[in-house]
């Protein structure tokens, strides 16, 4: 369990992250999102230990990070910002260093070095020192090193920065193992990440909480949450029937591809209306999809405060 | 104990992969070679002792000592793995003892490997070896003072070039300032009392003392008073570091 309360950090007259209160339970994956500065890291490094708070407080498993250090950073797994290590060591020695800095004994520390080893498939690298290891290889050996000690909390600053598709795979296919029974706080700026990876959404910027939510009810703020899209070739005639239906608010082309997007009022329905006007006008639809919504969108507009984009080309109704 | 256990031999490690460990090695035997025969006048002056050796011990230390220590937090910080260690499960002061003492053990090595003009003073003469092992001792307890104080300063910043310069400053005061000239700057402006104080604080004072085989507690005391106080302080120095 992580909680932070009030957690202030200042760096002169710069407020860094701004009275910051979360709680994560154990089986939850929180997504730390935000825009480059909003505080991200500053906020998880006051949760690590590294940076004191200017005030407020923060609790791993229940220890104070500032009054019983030792215990929080026993119970926690950190990542830090571009996965530092030591550049002039091994994989190997670098992974025993932290085995004998964790304290193991040595079989259970063999066994252990040996699990993450496997899980994060470093088997072949092991001999080559870090600094000649590729952005994707260092970024697995952090996280080696963050889950050696199979900690119940584990906090991970960018995980799958610089990894291509399938190593991006591979690290959410190992979190999502991991999730079951620990708590897990991750930041990213990557929207797909949320998707493939949390079950709750914290979005700060500029040090400040703005929403936290669940990744579906983020998508159900966005403009785009259940609007029709579709193509469908000569369907100019269309657009005006379709903008006199009730249930419809507006109707977006876009200019590239003449895609068109239908955007329901608020609460309504539009897939089986849209459909049926479609067939009756005879028109050939290549693809129809009911849009989920949009979290970039949703980003934008609540990071920067305003309203996502006005329709470029659009009917009002 | 095992974290310390465990940075120690990080360190020591670092020291021998790169390139650090034998390039301080081989300049330390071969300068300590030079300054004691030629500089201190080994052959000439007819003794059977290692005065001539141990009197450039500060200055060697002055050189070569900052630039051992340089590295020590600078390159942490500057690198980002100071993030990394300092959210392991080990205390400030475990860390910098652990730092600490691998390069007191590395000084300690290459101080053993001098011992090639041991074997030569014994062979030419019949000298005091217990004075010779106390002149080892002060000498060893000298560079962890250094040591002391190249880990506080750097500490202070991520510039390796900052650190050097500044550890070699306090270190340069603290071994001049005990000398007659010095004194001799301050005897008019200050209280007897004051510059008797400010003696004691010379570092030469005290290692000349024991390297003639006086083992008195008062400068034992100072040599290990003065690394506690600076170790302590680089400790303050990263807690700082931490709130700023």
């Amino acid at each position: 369990m992580i909680e932070t309360d009030q957690l202030t950090r200042c760096y002169g007259n710069l407020t860094a992250v701004d009275a910051l209160t979360i709680r994560v339970e154990p089986g939850q994956v929180l997504g730390l999102l935000g825009p480059n500065g909003a505080g991200k890291s500053t906020a998880m490094r006051m949760i690590s230990g590294f940076l004191m708070p200017t005030s407020g407080t923060a609790r791993v498993c229940g220890h104070d990070v500032g009054r019983e250090p030792l215990k929080a950073k026993r119970a926690l797994g950190y990542l830090p910002e571009g996965a530092p290590s030591y550049g002039e060591m091994t994989v190997q020695e670098f992974l025993h260093f932290i085995v004998r800095m964790r304290g193991f004994k040595a079989d259970l520390g063999y066994r252990r070095f040996h699990a993450v080893v496997q899980q994060l498939q470093l088997e072949d690298v092991l001999g080559v020192c870090i600094e000649n290891l590729s952005k994707g290889l260092r970024r697995r050996v952090g996280l080696a090193q963050a889950i050696l000690h199979d900690p119940p909390v584990l906090m991970l600053d960018e995980p799958t920065d610089g990894l291509d598709p399938n190593q991006k795979h591979a690290v959410r296919q190992l979190i999502d193992v991991m999730a079951r029974d620990r708590t897990i706080l991750i930041s990213t700026h990557l929207l797909e990440e949320v998707h493939a990876l949390c079950n709750r959404v914290v979005i700060i910027a500029r040090g400040k909480l703005l929403a936290d939510a669940t990744p579906a009810e983020l998508e159900a703020r966005s403009r785009y949450h259940g609007a029709v899209s579709f193509s469908a070739p000569g369907s100019g005639m269309s657009q005006e029937m379709l903008g006199r239906l009730p249930q419809v608010a507006a109707i977006e082309v876009d200019p590239l591809d003449g895609r068109i997007t239908v955007f329901p009022k608020a609460g309504e329905r539009i897939l089986d209306a849209v459909e049926t006007l479609l067939r009756e006008q005879g028109l050939e639809v290549s693809e129809i999809q009911l849009e989920r919504g949009r979290l970039d969108e949703v980003f934008r507009q609540i990071t920067t405060g305003t309203h996502g984009g006005i329709p470029a080309e659009g009917v009002r109704a | 104990m095992s974290p310390v256990n465990a940075v120690l031999r990080r360190e020591l490690r670092s020291y021998f992969v790169t390139p650090v460990a034998y390039v301080f090695l081989v300049i330390f035997l071969v300068l300590a070679g030079i300054l004691t025969f030629y500089v201190g006048d080994f052959y000439e002056r007819g003794q059977a002792d290692l005065q001539p050796f141990f009197v450039m011990h500060p200055w060697l230390y002055l050189i070569l000592v900052p630039a051992i220590t340089m590295r020590m937090w600078a390159e942490e910080a500057k690198g980002g793995t100071l993030e990394l260690l300092l959210t392991l499960p080990l205390t400030l002061w475990q860390a910098m003892l652990g730092k600490f003492l691998a390069a007191w053990l590395f000084i300690g090595l290459a101080l053993a490997l001098t011992f090639p003009i041991w074997i030569t003073v014994n062979y030419l003469g019949a000298p005091d070896n217990g004075v010779i092992l106390a002149g080892y001792l002060g000498s060893w307890l000298m560079a962890g003072t250094f040591i002391a104080i190249g880990a506080c300063l750097s500490a202070l910043t991520r510039s390796q070039v900052v650190a050097f310069i500044l550890t070699a400053l306090v270190c340069v005061l603290l071994i001049l300032v005990g000398q007659p000239q010095v004194l001799d700057f301050f005897q008019g402006a200050l209280p007897r009392r004051m510059i008797n104080a400010v003696a004691h604080l010379s570092m030469l004072r005290h290692f000349e003392a024991i390297s003639r085989g006086v083992l008195d507690l008062h400068d034992l005391l100072y040599f290990l008073l003065s690394m506690t106080g600076w170790l302590l302080a680089g400790v303050l120095m990263l807690d700082l570091k931490r709130t700023r």
